[in-house]
């Protein structure tokens, strides 16, 4: 099993090097000189060939690439041509909201979509199941920050439940914390919870027809044990793999449903950075967010031996 | 198993070909209201110039921030006054919200389509040889996976942010994400289809790689591509959208749904339909392609289905 591990660890480093790399080439490989499109549009040439020599850009593609991950990889990522701090401190002050925000988002749409998506399979093409299959197309279609507005509209606006917008630390108290994050939370679960539910739902289906599913029955347990200890037990792996691709749209989510909260997390600092086209910090977060992501999805594979003990390896 | 699973193209899908496949599409009811939808969508977005008559880039400093029903008159070079209706209200810049809604129907449908196009040839293509020629393929899926490592919207930011924005560049942003999904596909279907018989004995008499590719791999992607490439469809217009709202997209002057969107966030508190019109056209025309995706992989890819 440990040897499992350390494969299954070996085997990310490539994805991981590939991200890095792709991340790296994207300023590269923009069209003309970086140098020039970061020094912006009145810049003198002096100021260029500065910068040039400051990033290192007058070396070899390969050198470069080797001390900007390796700097990186010791949490140095430069500093930011806009903000006039190290990339890294940065990342820290930002990183609190969008942990919090993603965290809170998982649980609520984990608590909504597995019960619905079980409910579903339970009651398979009865009107349970069309309302959950329903409510997935359209959490599927409608954009984030669509969502983000109309629950603003309503419950900030009309009934004035939640705050409009903005964000408090949890260290300033935890219900103010909690209550300005709630409304963003439900924007964001949104999409996770129409991915979610449809995944279990289909999991589900596929174990309550087996043997043991039936025999459980038989033996006379009432439906909601074995719908949570036979046929939920059974079907968490798949449920728990979608959790983490659903990390990808989340860490999508968060980016958007933080500029509509006005919440100053990394998807804000994201959309900030690209827009003040500073690059040290869009290559660091998104270094960040797909590490992240990779790590994530790495560690539910890891997992798969907890959730189901017939997973050896 | 690669690090990042990829949710809707596990199963090696081989479709089979049932005469009159083209035929259920119309008795199921996903398709046929999807379509429809879909159909008046880019109906309205063909049609703009008639639907309003009105220039969607015209700034009216006196209408500014008008509410719906709002009603402007004018004179026309005759003297006459024309009454016209602001059935959605106007912008901070006095622009009419219905009118650039219209025409913001034509960006969307051509960022859809031309993305969904864009993706799958090159996806299509990029996963016939990576499947089939197996040197090629170890390389091509690392990359892959580096690829769909970078969550969409991140990657389609940084690419649009690095050249420019134009709707050219949004295009090509919005496309490279999705073509690593394409690939996987694609590929899945190849080493599937590779081991067929009939494909073993068009190798055996010497057939060339290329007119396997054609004759016997090629036909099998169609039907799952046909699905995938709806899908696509419906995401690129949300991810333009996004792009838009963000200020990373389309310039803003451009009636797109996402810029009309953007326009009015600052004033949504006070003036919320300049979000909530161009957002409802939004959810309505990606909810359409959505249904019609669905519809079209329950008739023709009934093994995909049941993945998902």
């Amino acid at each position: 099993m440990w040897n499992y591990i350390g494969r299954r660890i070996l085997a990310t480093l490539p994805v991981l090097l590939i991200v890095a790399v792709l991340v790296f080439l994207m300023l590269r490989l923009t069209p003309g000189d970086p140098a020039a499109v970061i020094a912006g549009d009145a810049a003198t040439s002096q100021d260029v060939a500065e910068i040039r020599a400051k990033l290192g850009l007058d070396r070899p593609v390969v050198t470069q690439f080797f001390i900007w991950i390796g700097r990186g990889l010791q949490g140095d990522f430069g500093e930011s041509f806009f903000y006039k701090k190290t990339v890294a401190s940065l990342i820290a002050d930002r990183i609190e909201p969008t942990l919090a925000l993603a965290t809170l988002t998982i649980i609520l749409a984990t608590l909504i979509a597995v019960p619905l998506g079980t409910l579903a399979a339970y009651r398979q093409g009865s009107w349970i199941d069309r309302i959950v299959m329903g409510i997935s197309v359209i959490g599927f279609s409608v954009p984030v920050f669509v969502i983000g507005y109309v629950l603003i509209y309503v419950f900030a606006l009309q009934l004035g439940w939640f705050p409009v917008q903005g964000y408090q630390r949890l260290a300033d108290g935890f219900g103010g914390f909690l209550h300005r994050l709630i409304l963003p939370s439900i924007t964001l679960a949104m999409v996770y919870v129409a991915l979610l539910a449809r995944m279990t739902r289909t999991s589900v289906l596929e174990v309550l027809n087996e043997d043991y599913v039936r025999t459980a029955r038989a033996k006379g347990l009432p439906n909601l044990k074995v719908l949570v200890f036979h046929a939920l037990r059974n079907a968490a792996v798949p449920i728990v793999t979608v959790i983490g691709i659903g990390i990808a749209v989340l860490i999508g989510g968060v980016v958007v449903t933080e500029s509509v909260y006005n919440i100053p997390g990394l998807g804000r600092l994201t959309v900030d950075a690209v827009l003040a086209r500073d690059y040290p910090t869009v290559q660091a977060v998104i270094l960040l967010f797909s590490f992240a992501y990779v790590v994530i999805n790495l560690a539910i594979d890891l997992m798969y031996t907890v959730l189901d003990p017939r997973i050896r390896y | 198993m690669s690090a990042v699973p990829s949710m809707i193209v596990e199963a090696p899908a081989v479709t089979a070909r049932k005469p009159g496949a083209w035929l259920r599409l119309l008795h199921n009811p996903s398709v046929l209201i999807g379509a429809l939808l879909f159909a008046l969508i880019a109906l309205m977005g063909i049609a703009a110039p008639l639907l309003s008559s009105i220039d969607p880039g015209a700034i009216n400093p006196s209408n500014r921030n008008k509410t719906p029903g709002y009603e402007t008159s004018e004179r026309d070079d005759e003297g006459r006054k024309i009454t016209r209706k602001a059935i959605m209200g106007t912008d901070s810049l006095g622009r009419d919200i219905y009118t650039r809604v219209v025409y913001g129907a034509r960006v969307s449908l051509i960022v859809g389509i031309t993305v969904s196009v864009l993706s799958v040839v090159a996806g299509l293509a990029i996963g016939l040889f990576a499947g089939y020629f197996r040197w090629l393929d170890g390389v091509v899926m690392r990359v892959m996976d580096g690829l769909m490592a970078i969550p969409a919207i991140l990657l389609a930011i940084a690419l649009v942010s690095l050249s420019g924005a134009s709707m050219m560049t949004v295009i090509v942003a919005v496309a490279i994400p999705e073509i690593p999904r394409v690939v996987r596909l694609v590929r899945a279907i190849v080493l599937s289809i590779r081991e067929e018989p009939y494909v073993e004995a068009a190798i055996s008499v010497g057939t060339p790689a290329v007119k396997v590719l054609w004759r016997h791999v090629l036909p099998n992607t169609i039907a799952p591509l046909i699905v995938q490439a709806t899908f696509i469809c419906g995401s690129a217009i949300l991810l333009e959208a996004i792009l838009s709202f963000l200020g990373v997209g389309i310039p803003p002057e451009t009636p797109t749904w996402g810029n009309i969107m953007a326009e009015g966030r600052s004033l949504f508190q006070v003036y919320p339909h300049n979000i909530l019109y161009p957002g409802a056209f939004l959810t309505l025309t990606v909810l359409a392609i959505n249904m019609l995706g669905d519809g079209l992989r329950d008739t023709l890819d009934p093994r995909m289905s049941k993945r998902l």
